[in-house]
């Protein structure tokens, strides 16, 4: 005889089991349409693989599992896709969720099977993967797809494998009569599971309140090693943790699955779905239902497509729905209530109870604690139950989790022998809920932060760019005017320098990746004398050829097509290096460096003819002091605009590789634009006489820049064009 | 008699004296290395970036709270914000300042993407670049990425981005906190049904 | 067609607060019947009258709060703890001693933390060691003889005693407790001369031991029906008679277990006043400890301090420990190699 251990507390409700036993288990019918939610299990939901007005047949895969922990989903019948489409589903928050609708045909047709008469010809992969095409899920509540948990991770063994048939809470009854009226089955499906685990040891664990159930599995487990234990009726036994305590005297560790120690927990009808899976091939469409609650007249086990509406399953039962006052899913300890009887049975579905008011008394109005401390002898997991409800109440949500709040299995024990009818099990759902949520809120603020500091590095790190090109121009600039400075020295370093600052003009778009060196102007020229000889030298091979053998007289026409372009090619990057690269053979000062002069110099200028304007009306004494320094700054102007004209007389002549480029053109003239706008605006603005005249002048000269720009740029495109 | 007094003396200085070595021996040896409180207030904001406090970011208004400024100022934290700083520091927890804007429910902005013209605006002002687009094509949300700033929806010149509140979840979903009111209301409302 | 959306669980037991409270009420019953029957009528009227202070002043402060007072009421708290003070106090205490005990303890210690289960001290134990700290003579010599309830002063002579101040001959129908005679009378004498006194009686004190003893059958019914664990009641009891063993042990210095266990308000504050469960500690091991600090000062506070007896102390002083002790003594919940200490982000 195996010993039987205990776990702490636990609480003995009335039962309730005896008004759905007394007739054997009934087949619910054909409803009018099935609502088969995509998701009834825990784990993403499945991909629906049909459209509406599909036909499809029996156990027809409909929904495909979709990533890891999934399931699949199978139509019940054969029948008409009506819609996929949000509908209202067993779910304690009343809300929708995506659902296929299938129009049953009536025929009932099943699609090809494949059973395996002997599931021991089959690999164990194989197995799990009709497993898993299977679409079974935890049919205890928890709805943990099989196929995952019969993959134990891989260090790990399991020594033990458990059947729970415990059925702790009160009014349930599918598997006792599971137990009951298919034993073999049940039997056979824990074979199956133990040859995919190969257990050392493999019990069925079942409370003492089903004698029936137990004399019926102790029949069918003769001559196998499966073991039937019982256990004494004690809510809540059938919990994993609590199941495992009892009969291996094993705690799974915080944080941990049973296979982490070794032990796998299996639900009885769990084992009877995988025996029809593989020796039949069906998929899980059906399941035991226990129909139950006063205001029921029939109550009892049904079987149960999934996807039949509760309204539907019901009445098979004799619902009367003015006496009912809570519908509730699953248990009076652990199920939900459902608001409305229009939501699909699934998976999961193990009970429902239609309950009158005398049955489960609407909760008295919450008193205060008294810290009787009832529930703390009632916990199945040695909490505090009442320290959590003081933390959850308060919002200490730090305090709820230190004292273990995330350990809780929300049983309901605390809950139901609390004096002061506080809903406990609601403020711990509560604070768990908050909590996660605030654990998503913390990622994505985090994830958020992330992504905001990366930008602002990304702006600071654009704005240094532009500032070292800036930079970069200056010091060009400064390099050019000393250069200009100094006594002529030697050409090559005067051809270097001039070359760093084009790079460093061109190149400073990307400074930590530099634009490939500009070729210098001597080697294009040299690569340019090259081909042009190379040509040369294939003209004359060419008319040769001509001459003498015609044979290679096209080929050599292509060469010297492809060594014409090539020279083409080398004449154009020539040119390209040259804007580039001034030479100085004249020492000529730099085009820009002299409009850069230019420009100061009629700055300067205007600012000293205002200051003469001002000067002029406020202060006569430094006018002439002021008409001086303009006749001087005139005079540099002048000599300016010369310098200017002279130097770019020779230029414009030489090449028309002094062109600038025409996006400089462009921007010029949109700045210019700008500006211009800019100014027209301030002018419209202003009120003041003195201050539109001046404005009026800068207007006026803007829109002559502005011009200027235009023109530049006209002929810049010309030269272009014409190129 | 002196000599008694002198030794008593001496033995209350001589104890004064240990006890502040080992006070202090204590203070050093097991002082309590904390965040910088800049961190740990910058881990309390939202990081929504939405500036509404002033500051350009939620990191400049860690910095401006460390230095002193109030904890009121942020809108998209609420309350459990206002709480949690006046918890860290040590303060009294007061009302959200109502110049900086209210406190409302979650959102994320939403282009009308046949509307969008593709000027890049939107993707410019968003503060965790969670606006994909290129120029002259269509722009979008990524979803998962908005804190719901508003940022976006001043410089679209087309005024195609809404804000949209994010809806409760199946998935999400979970118990609210039970209040006895509460309870007590659906017994009277039943007995309110049950009569009528 | 909606149903109405609860959290489960759907269940529920069936006891409720006030249930609680009544049960406890019951089981203090044959107490105050055996203390009628030997001291006279003077408990019964003690309780009546507190009882009725303690719900009006209850009434009172609720109303006063803006809370509905007849749903607090009727959580019977306020009953128990005029119970217990009248229980406590002496029989023949002048009405006032009741007055201020009572308001102090529903008042003050109770509602004034926040009403039922906010309360960090005992509120009953509050009264009555304030009224024994400002009123010592009244409150250590107002004991009735065990006389019976034939002997004593009839019904309307204790009321008289009571409410219009009659005086008694001191000694023949007031006397001190006989913890008190003990242990005054040993220090110069020996305990088969004390025994010899008239209040010892044959077996331990009379009155006191069958007092005791209907307080202890109340006790066990608590238990029996699971309102209170035995943790308190049998660390407390066992705390006393292990001091009591290890420096009482010679009767002819100390006072001996028998009177320790058998006279004073033992078995009252073991099986009512200690487990109270607003203020005692919260774990099962907690209770475990508390139990055992209440039964320790209570010997210390007999044998070495000024009071007679020392019930009332004792509870309050635990009570300034449950904090430190529900630090150190969280159960260690299933699936975790050890037990959690303290609040979080200390060495938890």
């Amino acid at each position: 005889m195996r010993p039987v251990y205990a776990f702490h507390g636990g609480i003995h409700p009335p039962e309730n089991k005896q008004q759905s036993t007394s007739q054997p288990i009934r087949f619910a019918g054909l409803p009018q349409r099935l609502i088969i939610p995509l998701q009834q299990h825990a784990g993403a939901p499945a991909q629906p693989l049909v459209s509406p007005g599909q036909h499809v047949l029996k156990g027809e895969l409909i929904g495909e599992p979709q990533g890891k922990i999934s399931a699949a989903i199978h139509a019940p019948t054969s029948g008409t896709i009506d819609s996929i489409a949000l509908l209202p589903v067993a779910h304690p928050s009343g809300m929708s969720d995506w659902c296929i609708t299938l129009i049953p045909d009536g025929k009932d047709t099943w699609a090809p099977r494949h059973p395996v008469a002997d599931f021991r010809q089959l690999e164990r992969e194989e197995l799990l993967e009709r497993v898993r095409y299977a679409g079974i899920v935890g049919l205890g509540g928890g709805g943990f797809p099989t196929e995952i948990k019969l993959h134990p991770p891989l260090h790990d063994n399991v020594e033990t494998l458990i059947l729970n048939g415990a059925e702790c809470e009160p009014y349930i009854t599918a598997d006792d009569m599971l137990m009951r009226e298919r034993a073999e089955e049940i039997v056979r499906g824990m074979e199956i599971m133990a040859f995919i685990l190969r257990p050392q040891t493999c019990l069925i664990g079942i409370e003492d309140n089903k004698p029936e159930a137990i004399t019926a599995l102790r029949k069918a487990v003769e001559g196998t090693r499966i073991e039937v234990v019982v256990v004494p009726t004690k809510y809540p036994s059938g919990g994993e943790k609590q199941l495992v305590k009892l009969l291996t005297d094993i705690e799974i560790p915080h944080g941990h699955i049973p296979a982490d120690v070794g032990v796998m927990c299996q639900n009885v009808g769990t084992a009877l779905a995988v025996y029809r899976a593989i020796r039949h091939g069906e998929p899980l469409i059906s399941r035991i239902t226990t129909l139950t609650g006063d205001a029921l007249a029939e109550p009892g086990n049904f079987e149960t497509l999934i996807g039949t509406p509760v309204r539907y399953l019901l009445e098979q039962a004799g619902v009367d729905y003015g006496a009912t006052r809570r519908l509730i899913k699953g248990g009076p300890m652990m199920g939900f209530t459902l608001e409305t009887p229009d939501v699909p049975v699934v998976k999961t579905t193990n009970c429902l109870i239609a309950a009158t008011a005398e049955e489960f008394p609407d909760p008295a109005p919450e008193q205060p604690c008294i810290r009787c401390g009832q529930c703390a002898e009632a916990c199945p997991m040695d909490l505090l139950p009442q320290q959590l409800f003081w933390f959850a109440r308060a919002q200490e949500f730090d305090k709820a989790e230190h004292f273990n709040l995330f350990d809780c299995i929300e049983c309901g024990a605390c809950a139901y022998v609390c004096p002061s009818s506080i809903p406990l099990v609601q403020y711990y759902r509560y604070a768990k809920g908050e909590m996660r949520e605030q654990l998503a809120d913390t990622l994505k603020s985090d994830r958020a932060r992330q992504r905001f500091e990366a930008r602002q590095a990304r702006l600071e790190r654009e704005q240094a760019e532009k500032e070292a090109k800036r930079k970069a121009r200056a010091e060009a600039a400064a390099k050019a005017q000393a250069e200009k400075a100094s006594t002529p020295v030697d050409e090559r370093a005067a051809k270097a320098a001039a070359v760093q600052a084009a790079l460093a003009r061109k190149g400073m778009t990307t400074p930590e990746a530099p634009a490939p060196a500009l070729p210098d102007r001597a080697e294009l020229q040299a690569q340019l004398d090259k081909a042009q000889e190379k040509l040369a030298k294939m003209q004359q091979a060419l008319d040769d050829a001509r001459n003498s053998n015609s044979d290679q007289v096209e080929k050599l026409e292509r060469a010297v097509a492809k060594n014409q372009e090539r020279v083409l090619q080398a004449e154009q990057a020539l040119q390209a290096a040259k804007p580039a690269a001034t030479p100085a053979p004249e020492r000529q000062p730099d085009l820009t460096e002299l409009q850069a002069q230019l420009d100061k110099a009629r700055e300067k200028l205007a600012k000293m003819q205002q200051a003469l304007d001002d000067a002029r009306s406020n202060n006569p004494a430094q006018v002439e002091k002021l008409e001086r320094a303009v006749a001087k700054n005139q005079e540099r102007v002048a000599n300016a605009e010369a310098a200017l004209n002279i130097a770019q007389a020779p230029a414009a002549s030489a090449t028309a590789a002094e062109v600038p480029d025409l996006p400089t053109l462009r921007d010029q003239l949109d700045k210019a634009r700008n500006k211009l706008a800019i100014m027209e605006q301030a002018l419209a603005d202003a009120d003041a006489p003195e201050q539109v005249e001046k404005l009026q002048r800068a207007v006026a000269k803007n829109r002559e820049r502005v011009a200027l720009a235009e023109q530049a740029l006209e002929q810049a495109k010309s030269t272009a064009t014409s190129e | 008699m002196l000599t008694s007094v002198l030794i008593a003396v001496a033995v209350l200085l001589g104890l004064a004296a240990l006890f502040g070595g080992l006070l202090g021996y204590a203070a050093e040896r097991f002082r309590v290395e904390g965040n910088p409180i800049v961190e740990q207030i910058d881990a309390l904001l939202p990081q929504t970036q939405c500036g509404q406090c002033g500051y350009p970011g939620c990191r400049p208004y860690a910095e401006a709270i460390a230095s002193g400024d109030a904890i009121n100022k942020c809108p998209p934290g609420g309350e459990a914000t206002i709480h949690a700083l006046a918890d860290l520091l040590d303060v009294e927890p007061q009302p959200l300042d109502a110049e900086h804007g209210a406190a409302q429910a979650k959102r994320v902005a939403v282009i009308r993407e046949d509307e969008c013209i593709g000027c890049t605006k939107c993707i410019q002002a968003c503060p965790v670049d969670a606006i994909l687009g290129a120029a002259k094509h269509m722009h979008t949300v990524i979803e998962s990425e908005c804190t719901g700033c508003d940022l976006c929806v001043e410089p679209c010149p087309v005024d195609c981005i809404d804000m949209v509140e994010i809806q409760p979840d199946i998935r999400g979903w979970h118990w609210d906190k039970p209040t006895p009111a509460q309870r007590l209301q659906i017994i009277a409302s039943d007995r309110q049904g049950a009569t009528a | 067609m909606a149903f109405v959306k609860l959290s489960s669980p759907h269940a529920q037991g069936a006891r409720r607060t006030s249930q609680v409270m009544q049960w406890v009420i019951l089981a203090t019953l044959p107490g105050l019947l055996a203390q009628t029957l030997f001291f006279g009528w003077g408990n019964l009227i003690n309780v009546v009258f507190c009882v009725a202070l303690a719900v009006a002043a209850e009434a009172l402060i609720l109303k006063l709060r803006g809370k509905p007072v007849g749903f607090y009421l009727n959580d019977y708290s306020a009953v128990v703890t005029g119970l217990l003070l009248g229980l406590a106090l002496p029989p023949l205490a002048p009405w006032w001693i009741p007055v201020v005990a009572v308001f102090t303890a529903v008042v003050l210690a109770k509602q004034l933390y926040g009403g039922l289960g906010s309360n960090p001290f005992n509120p009953a134990m509050v009264g009555y060691a304030l009224v024994l700290i400002s009123f010592p003579v009244a409150m250590t010599t107002n004991w009735a003889a065990p006389e019976g309830l034939t002997a004593a002063p009839g019904f309307l002579e204790t009321l008289s005693i009571i409410f219009a101040g009659q005086q008694v001959a001191p000694d023949t129908f007031t006397m001190a407790t006989p913890l008190d005679v003990y242990k005054h009378e040993i220090s110069a004498s020996l305990a088969s001369d004390v025994r010899q006194l008239p209040m010892f009686g044959d077996w331990v004190a009379r009155g006191w031991e069958w007092v005791n003893l209907a307080f202890l059958a109340g006790g066990l019914l608590l238990l029996w029906l699971k309102i209170i664990t035995w943790h308190i009641p049998v660390s407390m009891l066992g705390a006393l008679a292990f001091m009591s063993l290890l420096f009482g042990w010679n009767p002819d210095l100390y006072t001996p277990l028998s009177l320790h266990l058998l006279a004073g308000a033992t078995m009252l504050g073991a099986f009512f006043i200690a487990t109270d469960p607003v203020s005692a500690a919260t774990s099962r091991i907690g209770k475990l400890w508390y139990g055992a600090g209440i039964g320790v000062l209570i010997y210390l506070i007999r044998t070495w301090g000024s009071y007679p007896d020392a019930v009332a102390f004792a509870v309050l002083l635990m009570n300034f420990a449950v904090p430190f002790i529900d630090y150190y003594t969280q159960p260690r919940t299933y699936g975790h190699s050890k037990a959690r200490r303290g609040a979080p982000g200390k060495n938890g």
